[in-house]
């Protein structure tokens, strides 16, 4: 491999590396998200460094120009963490359904639990008017 | 809970200020003894506020979950609440709620049924007014739908249906998000459990938009066909036949 493409490789993947360990140092996101971001950077950094690696990876699914092989690399952990996001959103999608669902549900207990305190109070309101005004306006919305 | 009802109506609306109160008071006419809950989904005018004036209960979403999540809900109030039966009518006006009768009298006839459909194409001459396109795509659904189960189904996008407590129970825990109708079909299908069809007539939407724009409708008959299929290869827990309550089984979510 070219010293040009090697040392841009080093260093890109390298930078990667320093920003998703940056990342989950200041815990900007879950370590099961991070995992799948860590095992590629190191990956690419290994490939990137070890050339002889990258190399016989080249040969073996015969990719005639190494660097290329560290594309493909790439790109097969690119469309992995795209199925894993695509995952994560489905799911989150269907929590978030649920979540409404049920409050929807709860805000609708909660006021027809608090209606019939308007009548009660109503009526209490010949004792005191005062504080039964205040829960009236309280409930009635 | 002792004098509720054994029925809840339930009507999924989002932004149909201008027909749900008339479907309620048309339910509530016709129907004294059914309990009726609107499923506000999130709508931006007063749908929820005439829903409740006209003598519903409402639930509203804190957001738009889509037709599915709405139907959904009532499902899930439906099994809360321990309801029997539940209708599912639409707020848009297009259903006749003076036919729930048809449904239900047709479950009573056949208590081995879970779901009752109302098929707005079972009689000659329906004249159900729709464009050619949109009325293609779903005889072409319906062609193939009723290939999948085994039984003529003639309107699968039909949204005026009766459940009882197996077809809540099963739609409680598991209800399709984007075409839920058709898709419901082939669950009920998969689960053993056992629906048929009865006419009744739909009338046009009173207003609102529809969820299935028309003009749209070719690339509309594309999803659901990929809904019908992606449907079929979705792995669902298939229940013993004659078991009594298999969906029952687990609760919750």
């Amino acid at each position: 491999m070219e010293l040009k493409i090697q040392v841009l490789a080093i260093v890109a993947s390298g930078a990667l590396l320093f920003v998703v360990l940056e990342l989950v140092r200041r815990k900007a996101f879950l370590e099961r998200y991070a995992l799948l971001w860590l095992l590629s950077a190191l990956v690419m950094l290994t490939l990137s460094v070890w050339s002889g690696g990258l190399e016989a990876l080249a040969e073996v699914i015969g990719i005639a120009y190494p660097p290329n092989a560290l594309f493909l690399v790439a790109f097969g952990f690119v469309l992995v963490l795209l199925l894993h996001f695509s995952l994560a959103v489905s799911k989150l999608s269907d929590q978030t359904k649920l979540l409404a669902q049920r409050l929807a549900m709860l805000e609708q207990r909660q006021s027809k639990l608090e209606q019939p305190q308007v009548h009660s109070e109503g009526e209490k309101e010949l004792e005191g008017v005062g504080s039964g005004a205040r829960r009236g306006r309280f409930t009635s919305s | 809970m002792a004098n509720r009802s054994s029925h809840l109506v339930v009507v999924p609306a989002y932004n149909e200020a201008e027909t749900v109160g008339h479907v309620i008071d048309s339910v509530r006419e016709h129907y004294p003894h059914f309990d009726v809950l609107v499923v506000d989904d999130g709508s931006t005018d007063r749908t929820g506020q005439i829903a409740r004036r006209a003598g519903a209960t409402v639930v509203r979403h804190p957001f738009n979950l889509g037709i599915g999540g709405a139907v959904q809900t009532g499902f899930l109030y439906a099994l809360d609440q321990d309801y029997d039966y539940m209708v599912q009518v639409d707020g848009d006006g297009q259903h006749c709620p003076e036919e729930i009768g048809k449904l239900t009298s047709a479950m009573g006839a056949e208590p081995t049924l879970d779901m009752v459909c109302g098929s707005r194409f079972m009689t000659k001459g329906h004249g159900y007014p729709a464009p050619i396109s949109r009325r293609t795509g779903i005889h072409i659904f319906a062609f193939i739908l009723s290939r999948l189960v085994g039984q003529r189904v003639s309107d699968p996008t039909s949204g005026f249906r009766l459940y009882n407590r197996r077809g809540i129970a099963l739609f409680a825990r598991d209800y399709p998000h984007d075409y839920p109708e058709v898709e419901a079909v082939l669950m009920v299908h998969f689960h053993r459990l056992r629906m048929r069809e009865v006419p009744v007539r739909m009338l046009q939407r009173g207003g609102g938009v529809s969820s299935i724009r028309s003009g749209k409708s070719l690339y509309y008959m594309i999803k659901v066909l990929l809904a019908i299929f992606i449907g079929l290869a979705r792995a669902r827990p298939v229940p013993e036949p004659g078991e009594a309550a298999p969906v029952a089984a687990t609760h919750g979510i």
